[in-house]
């Protein structure tokens, strides 16, 4: 089977689906050579004019710049810098209307030109086969040039693709109607364009070059085919005249019968798509080191009685254009920045010109009629019929209208270049692509909410499970803690209760006696551990500063917790604890007169428990099981004090929260 | 310029085809002139009396909706579609039917098979056919009273006698529709249509049939002129690209299709393509009725399915069923299977194909 490459170098062209063929009106235009405006009084330069991100502003107000010297300067990926587009005085930096649908403002560097267009120093590059990869793709970006198609995509992102790339296309279709710009573009630049073609050529190394164009554009075809001549891998396209083969998509399934699969970009097949505008500006950038501050731009419409292209330093208000071409406005006047289907209305004639601007369109009533007329849809599928990408626009539309947005997204509404060829032909004259253009915008919102909503649910749970594991760990600790806490302060309660037995008079001599020897252990096990303590104390001084800085960030979530916790610890190790604070309260009164040397014996046995745990809750079962049984022995003693060591027990929980 | 001009703001495309609804449906009306005025040169005034009336039915119930709905009366009905409704119904009823037929066949066709489902746009059958299936359903006498053409008529009506004959029911001489309708035999004549399906049952052969009166050897006269002028009308639509060619040529393929198979295994009771493509509606159903595009499928390959099981339901019945005629019954059953036809035929939107 033949493969691909020679079915296209056979002459193979495919068809994108739909499409519509609106009136073109280029003849107002593309027989008139691309003119030299005069500078205008005044420029804005928005310093944001592509996709992607600004660069950092280099100059201030006040100071003089020269022409193509940079005004900003990239500091990160998907920056490209712009630059002053004649020599004159920087008078302001501030937000102005920008070329947008809905003017949005952009900081803007307004210039005030002197007059004498004096350049800085540039560096073209005679041989750019000299310069590695690196240096080229920094030219590029560095002369500020961005898709000039349309978009604004920077051309040394999409030139810096690590895929391997098999066709080079580049855009001549120009398939909006009125627009000549590229078209004039080829005819008169052609070599120019070639010489970024070839830089491209250079960097990209693909399999073939095509360039196409509509065959609506006979003069631009012959001055490509004459200037490509001597390149054996670039091929002239004609392609027939259908609105939207121009459009990235369309023109790669006309050219390759190639999708560019949904969400992807066409690089990932082996295919990179560049508008003429754009190789002419690379080619500028490059062999003559001129960075990107004019473009031709088509000033048409049958409200200007002088319609023709021009050179427009970017940034140079519509109005300068619109004056320059002789301009009669009408009532109800629209000036359309960009073609008739897809380009937007102005709010005003003083927004600047930008590096995408193609066309500035001043039509009268008579040729674009102005629509509002929106009927009921009668599913008659024209639409369907017209899109370029096999949507169902009317589908769409009652999804869009109900806001059905998993429906809508559903039937790939997010597919949709927004041609507005479904718009074109719907005779109920719904506005189709504002719909889709709202509903798409809602459902952006949505996901973004959703993403926010998704992160607060995820740091919610991180919170959670860490409040779940400090409380954990923090209960661990308690329980280790607690009881030799509760030891010492029940030292206090065995006192106490001391006293009381000894009002009683010692009952069972016997116990005393073997309570005695197992007190006797337990001090001597305890004071094995002692040499450990300082070391221990330090610790323990750091865990608490750390337990502090918590507790003060947490000091609610803590007391209701300890509030929950406490008391089903303090109730397991109830009857041991009492059993236990009855040992050594018998211990203690055995050993009253060493008193002080306890006390501090048994604070000791806190710190070298918390250091360790094992050791001391050994101990400490140990010292509960005696004192079990020792409890069992003197029974009706024990149920005499346990009124008053539950007093003491539920101080123990005051105290273990103040300690927290 | 003053900087100071107001400039209109409209969102894009700003440009537009022109061919608005308005002009749509008025290109589908003045396609169906001529098939009226052919209709009307074998089958008398009748034919126009009916449109006229409908149009007035069509007009005042569309317009007495709007106001009780509160939507805009005069830009609705300059869309022209409760006009279209009324005519394609006028032309499916027999002429000299009484006048309360199309007023009541077009009422509910504007009134709640239109209207009710939220107007144009909305509705899920062809509000014509819906209205022709009650008026059968109903009133099935009056609906199947079709005289022959006006060659064979036995008394030949002017144009106030056929108006009396709607309003009243009888000509000035006393004549009733049915006497009108008989021949000199005294035998009452019917549609090709009818006329064969009665002969079949009779036990006449599809042969013995066509050589009836009404027939001219292999197609009902008078009806095989008004279909190739309505075929005519709708290729010029096509050409327009007011409507697809999907649907008429799907609906004409699979009739034609069908009624070749028939007579293979049984010729004695089964007509050929020939007569069903130019007998009865099928024409006026292929090119103006099932291409309606609030009630059809929308997908091009929908389209072919939705076409394609219109002939055949048409053949179907025609050959089976209890009714002569199956135009409006297979319209409205595919119309039923709208949505899912249009969901299981979505088109492969660019970009979500298999990966090359």
């Amino acid at each position: 089977m033949e493969s691909l490459l020679e079915q296209i170098e056979r002459g193979m062209l495919w068809q994108a689906p739909g499409g519509v063929h609106p009136p073109g009106h280029k003849a107002l235009t593309e027989s008139i050579a691309i003119s030299q405006l005069p500078i205008p009084e005044k420029l804005i330069v928005p310093i944001k004019q592509h996709i992607g991100v600004h660069g950092k502003v280099l100059i201030e107000s006040g100071q003089f710049v020269l022409k193509g010297q940079a005004l900003t300067a990239p500091n990160q990926p998907w920056s490209v810098p712009v630059h002053a587009p004649t020599s004159g005085t920087i008078v302001a930096i501030q937000a102005m209307p920008s070329a947008h649908p809905s003017a949005l403002e952009e900081i803007s560097i307004i210039l005030s030109p002197d007059g004498k267009d004096t350049w800085c120093d540039l560096f073209p590059i005679s041989d750019y086969a000299s310069l590695d990869y690196e240096e080229i793709i920094q030219k590029i970006q560095m002369a500020g040039i961005c898709g000039m198609g349309g978009a604004g995509f920077p051309a040394y992102v999409k030139s810096q693709t690590d895929k391997k790339i098999e066709f080079l296309i580049v855009n001549g279709v120009e398939c909006e109607p009125y627009i000549t710009a590229d078209d004039r573009l080829m005819q008169e630049h052609a070599d120019e364009i070639i010489h970024g073609i070839s830089v491209l050529n250079h960097l990209l190394k693909p399999e073939k070059i095509l360039i196409a164009i509509e065959n609506d554009k006979p003069l631009a075809i012959k001055s490509m085919q004459r200037a490509s001549e001597s390149f054996e891998n670039i091929l002239v396209k004609t392609i027939p005249t259908k609105y939207p083969s121009g459009g990235e998509k369309q023109l790669i399934q006309i050219l390759t019968n190639k999708e560019v699969p949904t969400r992807k970009i066409p690089a990932d097949i082996g295919i990179l798509v560049q508008n003429v505008g754009t190789l002419f500006a690379i080619g500028e950038a490059i062999h003559k080191g001129k960075p990107l501050i004019e473009r031709v731009i088509t000033v048409t419409g049958k409200t200007l009685n002088k319609p023709k292209n021009v050179w427009a330093l970017i940034g140079s208000e519509v109005k300068h254009l619109l004056d320059n071409c002789d301009f009669e406005p009408q009532a109800q006047q629209r000036v359309i920045m960009g073609g008739p289907m897809m380009g937007f209305t102005l709010p005003s004639v003083r927004i600047p010109v930008v590096k995408t601007t193609n066309c500035i369109l001043a039509p009268n009533q008579i040729e674009l009629p102005f629509n509002d007329n929106e009927q009921a849809c009668i599913r008659c599928s024209a639409c369907a019929d017209a899109c370029p990408a096999s949507l169902l626009p009317q589908q769409l539309q009652w999804f869009a209208k109900a806001k059905e947005y998993d429906k809508l997204e559903d039937h790939n509404l997010f597919d949709c270049i927004e041609c507005g060829a479904c718009n074109y032909v719907c005779p109920s004259e719904i506005p189709l692509v504002q719909y889709y253009r709202v509903a798409k915008a809602q459902i952006k919102e949505q996901q973004e909410e959703q993403i926010k909503a998704q992160r607060a649910k995820e740091r919610f749970e991180i919170r959670n499970q860490r409040l779940e594991r400090e409380k954990e760990e923090r209960l661990n600790r308690h329980k280790k803690i607690a009881k030799p806490k509760t030891a010492d302060e029940q030292t206090k309660i065995a006192q106490a209760m001391a006293k009381v037995t000894t009002n009683q008079s010692d009952k069972s001599a016997v116990s005393a006696a073997i309570a005695r020897a197992k007190a006797k252990k337990l001090q001597n096990q305890n004071s094995e551990t002692l040499p450990d303590n300082t070391e221990v104390a330090i610790k323990r001084a750091q865990r608490k500063e750390k337990a502090r800085l918590y507790r003060e960030e947490k000091q609610k979530e803590t007391l209701d917790s300890d509030n929950n916790q406490a008391p089903s610890s303090e109730t397991d190790d109830k009857k041991s604890a009492v059993a236990a604070a009855v040992a050594r309260a018998k211990a203690k009164k055995l050993a009253k007169q060493s008193e002080s040397d306890t006390n501090k014996d048994s604070r000791e046995v806190e710190s070298t428990q918390a250091e360790d745990p094992r050791k001391a809750a050994v101990a400490a079962a140990v010292a509960r099981a005696k004192a079990k049984k020792l409890a069992k022995q003197s029974e009706s003693e024990k149920n005499e004090g346990s009124s008053q060591v539950e007093l003491g027990t539920s101080d123990d929980k005051k105290d273990s929260k103040d300690n927290n | 310029m003053k900087a100071s001009t107001q400039l209109n703001m409209s969102s894009s495309p700003h440009s537009h085809s022109q061919k608005t609804l308005s002009s749509v449906m008025m290109t589908v009306l003045l396609a169906c002139i001529p098939g009226i005025l052919v209709q009307t040169y074998f089958f008398g005034y009748g034919v126009l009396l009916q449109c006229i009336i409908a149009l007035i039915t069509a007009v005042v119930a569309e317009s007495l909706v709007l106001k009780l709905r509160n939507r805009p009366i005069v830009p609705t009905l300059k869309d022209n579609s409760a006009v279209l409704t009324g005519l394609l119904l006028a032309l499916s009823i027999p002429p000299l039917a009484p006048w309360w037929i199309i007023v009541i066949g077009t009422l509910f066709a504007i009134l709640i098979v239109k209207q009710l489902y939220g107007g144009l746009g909305f509705n899920l059958f062809n509000p014509a056919m819906a209205g022709y299936i009650l008026l059968l359903i109903s009133f099935p006498v009056q609906m199947t009273s079709w005289l022959p053409v006006n060659s064979l008529q036995q008394y030949s009506l002017s144009f106030f006698e056929q108006l009396q004959v709607i309003f009243t029911g009888f000509t000035s001489d006393g004549f009733s529709v049915n006497q009108l309708r008989m021949n000199l035999d005294g035998i009452t004549m019917a549609t090709p249509l009818d006329t064969l399906k009665t002969d079949i049952t009779k036990g006449l052969t599809v042969t013995e049939s066509l050589t009836g009166d009404v027939f001219n050897g292999f197609a009902g006269k008078g009806w095989l002129w008004v279909n190739i002028t309505f075929m005519l009308s709708g290729l010029y639509l096509i050409k327009t690209k007011i409507i697809n060619w999907h649907i008429p040529i799907a609906i004409l393929s699979s009739l034609a299709f069908c009624s070749i198979l028939g007579p293979l295994f049984s010729p004695d009771i089964h007509a050929g393509p020939v007569f069903h493509l130019v007998s009865g509606a099928t024409m006026l159903g292929a090119f103006f009725i099932a291409t309606d595009p609030v009630s059809a499928a929308t997908t091009n390959k929908g389209r072919l399915i939705y076409g394609a099981f219109i002939g055949l339901f048409i053949y179907i019945i025609r050959a089976y069923g209890g009714y002569p005629d199956a135009v409006a019954f297979a319209v409205l059953l595919m119309n039923m299977a709208v949505p899912l036809i249009d969901y299981y035929t979505k088109p492969i939107t660019y970009g979500h194909g298999k990966i090359q």
